[in-house]
């Protein structure tokens, strides 16, 4: 309730901020309610709720890509019946975690080509290989069928909806538990006539904070002192658990 | 209960970690084993990045494999200048593992190597071992009471740089230990476990040491080559999740002292017999996972910065 009357809120002042500046109206105002996710000890996945207006009518499409990262896939292969990796194609920029949500299912919004230019839709996602020989194809449907099993590609398109008017309108992405931290990008697009009419990206940042962010910061840094001090650790713990079962 | 694991980059069920660790502990206070092999294919199936199971294991073995020693050592049942001479084979292994790993690493089928490795190890042990218990058991049923010899001398025994090793009742070449010990440490270094499921069997088969000496002895050992293989992954591969760690130590120490006490309540050979039983299994299952399809032939790495 409290975070809709926010919503609503900020909503209120973008439009008054719009309607005092016409002359220069952009096509399209969005943000997120948080640029920051913070990943805590108990962090088990969040939702961001993302909110905006656009001059006219139209669709709006939300795309959500998390940092690019190059990623192997690799084929097993059976030989003397055993199998293994016999063959592997590495893709330079791989985004992290890729979602999308639309007010209309995307097919319906553009042609193919104007997703593709656009990067829209898992399927229109540009991964080329680092070295391109022999079949790319099914390597490239294999990452996509992986990242989708790890839950970084969401299967099913988020719905973005019109609040009230259709000026107005909303989304929420949600994020898995095992989200890359990083810097990610959301993008929205104003879709009309099967074009891209207006188009807004806003950043937004994925880190670890508190506890979890000392100790990923102190395993890279120091990471002998790091390693001393994990043995050292577990050698108190296992006396310590020697010591509190010590009554035979 | 949620907890986020900071190094892996993932959120798990923190009651699961305790009781698999408690699991292991278990296992490791009764055989004398670290139960890395078990431990490590466990938490990849959860979803930890192999490379952060096999090194926050390690970390984990060491304060189980302190608990257990003390434990052990509290009953007399450590043999510590047999652990010493075992121990600098080991770390003579561990080099040769080192640069045998970066080696196949190199070649690009270490995954097989592993598996293949693990595989021939627990096959050709476990089988052995089994079938060496079974035959005491109903050797011990046809004839009680009958006075066996202590051990049999083989000629590896006679080599040079006779060691007399009171707590073992030996009197045997260091030489032998030593290559157990080399052995061990390549384990160590390319299967990233404590080596206890291959220096177990083989301190009771090739040294003929009293079966009640060997786990202690064993854990002993293994305290210091789980802490070096520890302190090396944390500084070049910053791959030990300490949070992780934390977790499965807590289940480990408890589980270790229930292990411990009931192990000095079985026999001899029925501890091997179960020991075996375990290590029959586990390959069982990895050999199974060789041969059958992969539920997707397909699998993603993330190439690591060379």
């Amino acid at each position: 309730m409290t975070r809709l009357a926010l919503v609503l809120a900020a909503l209120g002042a973008l439009l008054s901020g719009a309607a005092v500046r016409p002359a220069h109206a952009q096509a399209l105002v969005a943000d997120l309610t948080s640029h920051l996710i913070a990943i805590t000890t108990g962090f088990t996945g969040t939702d961001v709720v993302l909110f905006g207006a656009i001059e006219s009518d139209g669709d709006v499409i939300v795309v959500v890509r998390g940092p690019e990262t190059p990623v192997e896939v690799r084929r097993k292969e059976r030989t003397l019946g055993i199998w293994f990796n016999r063959s592997d194609i590495t893709f330079a920029e791989v985004p992290g975690f890729y979602a999308i949500a639309s007010t209309r299912p995307i097919e319906q919004l553009a042609r193919p080509e104007v997703l593709e230019r656009n990067q829209i839709g898992v399927d229109h996602l540009t991964l080329e290989p680092i070295d391109p020989t022999g079949q790319v194809d099914p390597f490239r449907k294999a990452l996509i069928r992986n990242k989708q099993r790890e839950g970084l590609f969401p299967v099913a398109a988020g719905t973005v909806t019109f609040v009230g008017s259709r000026r107005l309108f909303r989304t929420t992405v949600s994020f898995p538990s095992n989200v890359p931290t990083g810097s990610y990008q959301v993008s929205v697009f104003l879709m009309r006539n099967g074009q891209v009419q207006g188009a807004q990206t806003t950043p937004l940042l994925v880190s670890q904070l508190g506890v979890s962010a000392d100790m990923v910061d102190f395993a890279y840094r120091r990471s002998l002192a790091y390693g001393i001090i994990a043995v050292v650790v577990a050698v108190m713990a296992g006396w310590l658990g020697s010591v509190a079962f010590r009554r035979v | 209960m949620q907890v986020y694991l900071p190094i892996a980059e993932m959120s798990v069920n923190g009651l699961v970690i305790l009781t698999l660790g408690a699991l292991v502990g278990f296992l490791s206070g009764l055989f004398g084993v670290g139960g890395g092999f078990l431990m490590t294919p466990l938490l990849i199936f959860i979803g930890v990045p192999p490379a952060v199971a096999v090194a926050t294991q390690s970390n984990q073995l060491v304060g189980a494999s302190v608990t257990g020693a003390i434990g052990h050592w509290r009953r007399g049942n450590v043999d510590f200048r047999m652990g010493l001479v075992l121990l600098i084979g080991g770390l003579i292994g561990s080099v040769i593992g080192i640069w045998l790993f970066t080696l196949l690493r190199r070649i690009g089928q270490i995954d097989l190597a592993i598996s293949l490795l693990y595989v021939i190890l627990l096959g050709s042990i476990g089988g052995l071992m089994l079938a060496e218990s079974l035959r005491a058991m109903l050797r011990q049923r046809r004839k009680a009471g009958v006075r066996r010899k202590l051990h049999q001398h083989i000629w590896l025994h006679g080599l040079p740089f006779k060691m007399r090793f009171q707590k073992s009742r030996l009197y045997i070449s260091a030489l032998v230990p030593v290559a157990i010990g080399i052995l061990g440490g390549i384990a160590v270094a390319i299967l990233g476990v404590g080596g206890g499921f291959f220096m177990v069997p083989a301190m009771i088969y090739l040294l003929g040491m009293p079966t009640a000496v060997v786990p202690g002895t064993s854990l002993f050992q293994i305290i210091f080559t789980t802490a070096a293989v520890t302190v090396l992954q944390a500084w070049t591969n910053h791959t030990v999740d300490g949070m992780l760690a934390l977790l499965l130590l807590a289940g480990g120490i408890v589980g270790v002292q229930f292990g411990t006490r009931f192990g000095s309540a079985l026999r001899g050979e029925q501890m091997r017999a179960l020991l075996a039983l375990l290590v029959v299994g586990v390959c069982i299952k990895l050999f199974v996972d060789l041969v059958l399809p992969p539920d997707d032939v397909y699998s993603l790495v993330v190439p690591t910065a060379s």
